[in-house]
């Protein structure tokens, strides 16, 4: 594509979502199960909180995160302590990323663990397992499908993260210019040619993204588990 | 005693309360649907907590509300047969059966897999996932794993609820094979009364939450100790009943006098006869002069293969006719080949209800 001089936003978007991503399905899945074993209003509250970011304009939860990662906030004011700082640098695209795809992957992470039937995880216990091991051998891999449909889609969410990520770290490119952060950049300086690239890329990635999520939510369970 | 249990639990149509102890051998818990048999098994096993009460298995307490002991399911060493077997659907059966054998040296678990495999006839299928399997090899899977945890009780939940006819009676096969090598606690819930009786070698009668009888299963089904018993051990006939003398009783709804062979209880209040004890005068010169023999005729009759059911209503005085003229009276049930000889006789035949099967139940 002879319009892109720079790749680096691809290189960021994609680092970026990955370790987003891995973020949120390490966290998402663990705050999944843990709801799980918990009823009561506190945490129903809880639930409110886990899920705002999803409702909320990514500006208001960029600005969010300017006052809790500043100078000023509380964790920006540890940080700097340790001597360091994360808004305006790459780990920034990542907090943002991660906390505006968090919500999909609660979510769907919630719902595939309410879906395993109970039986299993009481074989498992009546078997001697620990709750550890009956999360992690029995409810996880049950899960699996709907957890991974998660993944996808917090992949794509992460990847198109724009407001949020523009609020907190900023358009430094080669550091935090993400793709959506470049077209938008491309458009105000009026090269089309690069918006329309990036643009294209975009949409391959997306269909990509689409594919997978599609296969893995139709794709029978049972030829998976015999797969192996 | 090896298992004792004594609990309560309130459940939202009535309030479960059991109370017995139950040594080596299997145990049959009969009970219609509902009646708490399965709440009974979970609260054994520790996947429920019952109100109050108490549960000792070989001298370790698993569960005691007044000293506050509740020991978690894991440690409890209770193998559970669920239902539906709950055999997990992304591990083969050898790694179903390696899941309850953990924390030990990975030469040893499978050594000790393989037994299992072989003691349940499930070598060919250790490969295979649960849904490449019949109901049968689940069920050999399921078992096998339930047993590797070496547990000090096995309970059983409906275990051929969900096998076709033809599979049942092999399975059967197969887990008297099990009872005959395990010679500790197991309980096995049912509602099917011949599978209660075949595979359990006492009974515990369960209804609303009750326990209704608990004791040797020939005793039970002999002599029922209440009409709820009689009924659930499919029990078929009964009549209230009056006290005339020290063994006749006036059998209300049969319109008819009878001799019991047994000492009547003190508060007699119902009669009761099994449909397969209740015989035909087969000599035509039979009549109703001899005790406990009554013309009837037959109503309406239901056919099973091998066997006829026979509604049948007893001849007497049209004043004390019942209300249902179509229900009939007594339920008898007799071999074709004997129904063969007499169908085609003129009524009314004469029905013999012998004193040796007759029994009396309590009020």
């Amino acid at each position: 594509m002879p319009a892109l001089s720079d790749w680096s936003p691809l290189r960021i978007s994609l680092e970026t979502s990955f370790v987003a991503t891995l973020i949120t399905l390490i966290v998402g899945v663990l705050a999944a199960a843990w709801r799980d074993r918990h009823i009561g209003p506190a945490m129903t509250f809880l639930d409110g909180i886990f899920l705002l970011p999803l409702v909320l304009p990514p500006t208001v939860v960029g600005f969010f995160l300017l006052l809790l990662f500043g100078r000023q906030g509380p964790i920006g004011r540890l940080l700097l302590q340790l001597g360091t700082t994360v808004v305006f640098s790459w780990p920034a695209t990542v907090i943002a990323a991660a906390v505006v795809s968090f919500p999909l992957m609660y979510l769907t992470a919630r719902a595939a663990l309410q879906q395993v039937e109970h039986r299993y995880l009481e074989a498992a216990r009546t078997l001697g397992a620990t709750e550890w091991r009956v999360f992690y051998e029995v409810a996880l891999p049950l899960a699996w499908p709907g957890i991974l449909a998660g993944t996808i889609l917090s992949f794509a969410r992460a990847l198109g993260e724009f407001g949020a990520t523009l609020m907190v770290a900023g358009n430094i490119p080669g550091r935090t210019a993400t793709i959506p952060i470049a077209i938008y950049f491309a458009v105000e300086a009026d090269d089309l040619r690069v918006a329309v690239a990036w643009c294209a890329i975009d949409l391959a990635i997306s269909f990509a993204l689409l594919g997978a999520l599609y296969y893995w939510t139709h794709a029978p369970q049972r030829a998976r588990w015999a797969r192996h | 005693m090896a298992l004792e249990v004594d609990i309560a639990k309130r459940l939202p149509d009535f309030t479960l309360e059991a109370s017995f102890a139950s040594g080596s051998g299997p145990l049959g818990i009969l009970g219609p649907s509902g009646a708490g048999k399965t709440m009974l098994l979970r609260c054994i096993a520790g996947l429920e907590r019952p109100d109050r009460g108490r549960i000792v298995l070989e001298g370790r307490t698993l569960f005691d509300s007044e000293r506050n002991v509740q020991v978690p399911a894991r440690t409890r060493r209770i193998g559970m047969l669920f239902q539906n077997y709950a055999l997990f659907p992304h591990r083969t059966v050898e790694e179903n059966i390696a899941f309850g054998i953990h924390g030990i040296p990975s030469d040893e678990r499978s050594l000790r897999v393989n037994i299992w495999l072989q003691r349940t006839h499930a070598e060919g299928i250790r490969r295979r996932y649960p849904h490449e399997l019949s109901g049968g090899e689940q069920q050999r899977a399921a078992l096998a794993r339930a047993l590797s945890i070496d547990p000090d009780a096995l309970l059983l939940d409906e275990p051929l609820s969900a096998l076709d006819t033809h599979l049942r009676s092999q399975m059967e096969a197969q887990l008297q094979e099990t009872f005959a090598a395990y010679r500790r606690s197991a309980l096995l819930v049912t509602h099917n009364i011949e599978e209660a009786y075949r595979l359990g070698e006492k009974l515990l009668v369960l209804s609303h939450g009750h326990i209704a009888a608990f004791g040797g299963k020939e005793e039970i089904f002999r002599r029922p100790p209440t009409l709820d018993v009689a009924r659930l051990t499919g029990c078929k006939n009964f009549s209230r009943a009056r006290a005339t003398s020290a063994d006749t009783v006036e059998a209300v709804d049969w319109g008819c006098r009878l001799r019991l062979e047994r000492p009547l209880p003190p508060s007699i209040a119902h009669v009761g006869i099994r449909a397969h004890h209740i015989d035909f005068e087969e000599a035509s010169g039979a009549t109703a002069a001899e005790e406990n023999v009554f013309p009837c005729r037959v109503i309406r009759s239901s056919e099973t293969p091998f066997r006829v059911t026979l509604y049948l209503r007893l001849d007497r005085d049209s004043h004390d006719l019942p209300d249902d003229l179509s229900a009939g009276d007594l339920q008898a049930e007799v071999y074709k080949e004997k129904w063969e000889r007499f169908r085609d006789r003129p009524m009314p035949w004469h029905v013999r209800l012998s004193p040796k099967f007759l029994f009396p139940l309590p009020g």
